[in-house]
């Protein structure tokens, strides 16, 4: 029974430090009131993402043929059934805002994913294996680098083909050479502490050296760039879909609709602003979340 | 010095050697031919075809035709563009001033508003002033530049207000030599009246959009190192003697300061040079960011290729620059192998 009682103990233990930890996490993220809002922002956009067939009004895509250009609601002319005013086309601007969320949160999600993995896998091949193979890696990384991150993620559609799909993969590879790096450097710092040793001396394999020993004791500085690369990628896909090289219409996607509103920018301010306004608020969150995440996560900041 | 400045040197070969492999690659990975794709949108006939597949060497096995591009490139030669028939070379260099001048005073810009307000909010911490500039460099950091150039064109260019005009470098009634490429020169050079004031009420949107998010970093970085340093001994011995706050601000602390802020400020041309792209193209400014997007668009490949390799090797240089200055003023870093 004794051996039984021990097992479960361990278990246990190791779940209390983990709820402290996230407790003291919360306690320094809570007292960042921009954080805290960023968060929350974050949240209500996905579940507008969500559930945006149920909140939109209307179809993001259906034309209303009597009121193009109609102003939003406050504004002379603009009535409650458009609430932000309609597109040159009598589309309703406010339901496209709500599904476009759908997209930007998809092209966050997905280029952080590539990015974090691919980031992560190479960081920690160049930080174990050095020599030949890390230098391959950073030189290649400092290669990325060397273009402005816009025209290299132009480029590499022009080779692809403009859609969304090819976006995301530009972007994707814009932002690696930061968690190739971070990573590597991390590795490189933890490689030579004692519990690495110690590790290795009980005969760890180098799979479990790379991903258990070590890769959770980097996470800290990870985290924080793929919170500031997910905002990175919004606003990287929506410049693309401006220059028509990212999503195609009529994709109700917030850099696609701008481009379309570009036209009517005398006659008509809300197809310009309010696409815009989205982005930024987006983005503005996401960033918002990122400091206080950074703040929260890095012990110098918080003895200060 | 000398030991290193040539390690930060022989540090850049590979990475120019990377970025030509990529220009390099460009055309070649292209869905179809590259003949057809330098031919452009009129074609060629199936024997000229061939025979231009073997005059441009498109026959011989991929690394010997590198070897070509690589002697073509450091020749000097970066082709021929496919719409205008001029050397890239020749029409990089005769857009690049414009981007070159829009840049210069976006930075100019950022660094007149940035610096000091980042002091002042580091000198102020925890104070209203604190927060709200801190609140604005993160709105200011976290802009759609596309969508803020917009926005600064209906608040000022359109009716009611009207102040400034919305596209190009000058109004096209005045007429005069470029003989340095730069507008705002050239116009005091030719004498003309008016030209002046015309090509600085050009300048004026382009700047603050593409100046507003290196304001945004140079303040968050400014307010930053100011803190750190205010912390430092050496300020509490300036305030311990009892000089006055002044002098511990703008002479221990800021010369201080000023080197993490310095870096940032070299190492945003990248960040000026991708907001440059989207800067020309919505106020119609004859630069190199508007003729990449154009040369993209207009499927003018070897432009694209020559702008790649030129735009990524101008970075390449502004980076050793900001790297050698670095250590040139901070001699830790020198000395660190």
């Amino acid at each position: 029974m004794a051996s039984s009682d021990e097992a479960l103990k361990v278990p246990a233990a190791r779940r209390n430090v983990r709820a402290e930890r996230l407790q003291e996490f919360w306690h320094y993220f809570s007292e960042n009131n921009g954080a805290v809002a960023g968060l929350c922002i974050v949240g209500i956009l996905i579940l507008l993402a969500i559930f945006a067939d149920v909140v939109a009004p209307h179809s993001p895509i259906e034309q209303y043929r009597q009121n193009f250009l109609k102003p939003p609601v406050w504004m002379e002319g603009g009535s409650w059934e458009f609430v932000l005013g309609t597109d040159a086309v009598g589309r309703d601007i406010f339901s496209r805002l709500i599904h476009g969320a759908r997209y930007s949160l998809y092209v966050g999600t997905i280029v952080v994913t590539i990015a974090f993995t691919a980031g992560i896998s190479l960081g920690l091949v160049a930080g174990f294996f050095r020599g030949f193979v890390e230098t391959m890696i950073m030189r290649a990384m400092d290669v990325i680098l060397a273009f402005p991150s816009i025209l290299l993620a132009l480029v590499l559609v022009a080779l692809l083909g403009p859609s969304l799909t090819n976006a995301m993969i530009a972007v994707s590879v814009v932002v690696l050479p930061h968690f190739v790096r971070l990573t590597r450097a991390s590795v490189i710092s933890e490689s030579t502490r004692d519990y690495v040793t110690s590790a290795r001396v009980a005969g760890a394999g180098l799979p479990r050296l790379m991903f258990v020993t070590v890769l959770p004791n980097c996470m800290a500085p990870l985290i924080v760039q793929a919170t500031l690369s997910f905002s990175t990628a919004i606003l990287d896909a929506a410049a693309l879909g401006f220059l028509g090289q990212g999503a195609q219409p009529p994709t109700p996607e917030w850099g696609a609709m701008l481009a379309d509103a570009r036209e009517f920018i005398t006659r008509a301010w809300w197809v310009v602003t309010f696409p815009g306004l989205a982005i930024l608020i987006t983005v503005l969150a996401i960033n918002l979340f990122g400091d206080g995440l950074r703040d929260a996560l890095d012990p110098k900041m918080k003895r200060s | 010095m000398f030991r290193f400045l040539v390690t930060r040197l022989a540090y850049l070969i590979p990475t120019f050697f990377g970025i030509t492999i990529l220009a390099f690659a460009f055309i070649r990975l292209l869905p179809g031919d590259p003949v057809t794709l330098l031919a452009g949108e009129r074609g060629v006939t199936p024997e000229r075809h061939a025979l231009l597949m073997i005059q441009f060497g498109f026959d011989k096995p991929a690394w010997q035709q590198y070897f070509y591009y690589i002697a073509d490139v450091l020749q000097g030669d970066l082709g021929k563009s496919v719409v205008t028939k001029q050397p890239v070379l020749q029409e990089f260099f005769t857009l690049f001033p414009a981007t070159l001048e829009l840049s210069f005073c976006a930075i100019v810009f950022a660094v007149v508003i940035g610096l000091p307000a980042g002091v002042v909010a580091a000198v102020k911490r925890g104070t209203w002033f604190d927060h709200t500039l801190m609140g604005v460099a993160l709105t200011g950091y976290s802009m759609p530049i596309f969508w803020w150039a917009l926005i600064l064109i209906i608040l000022f260019s359109t009716p009611p207000l009207s102040w400034t005009p919305v596209s190009g470098r000058i109004d096209i009634l005045y007429y005069f030599d470029h003989p340095t490429g730069f507008m705002l020169i050239d116009s005091l050079l030719s004498g003309e009246k008016g030209a002046f004031t015309s090509a600085l009420r050009h300048l004026i949107l382009p700047t603050i959009a593409l100046g507003t998010i290196p304001l945004a970093i140079i303040a968050r970085q400014t307010r930053s190192a100011m803190l750190e340093v205010l912390s430092e001994d050496y300020v509490r011995t300036a305030r311990a003697k009892g000089l006055p706050p002044w002098r511990i601000v703008g002479l221990h602390a800021l010369r201080n300061a000023l080197i993490p802020v310095i870096t940032v400020i070299g190492l945003s041309v990248g960040v000026l040079l991708a907001g440059a792209i989207l800067t020309e193209t919505i106020f119609a400014w004859p630069g190199i960011g508007k003729w990449m997007v154009d040369s993209i668009s207009r499927r003018d490949y070897p432009s694209v290729q020559g702008g790649l390799l030129l735009i990524a090797g101008i970075v390449m240089i502004v980076n050793l620059t900001v790297d050698l200055f670095y250590g040139l003023i901070n001699p830790r870093i020198r000395h660190r192998r």
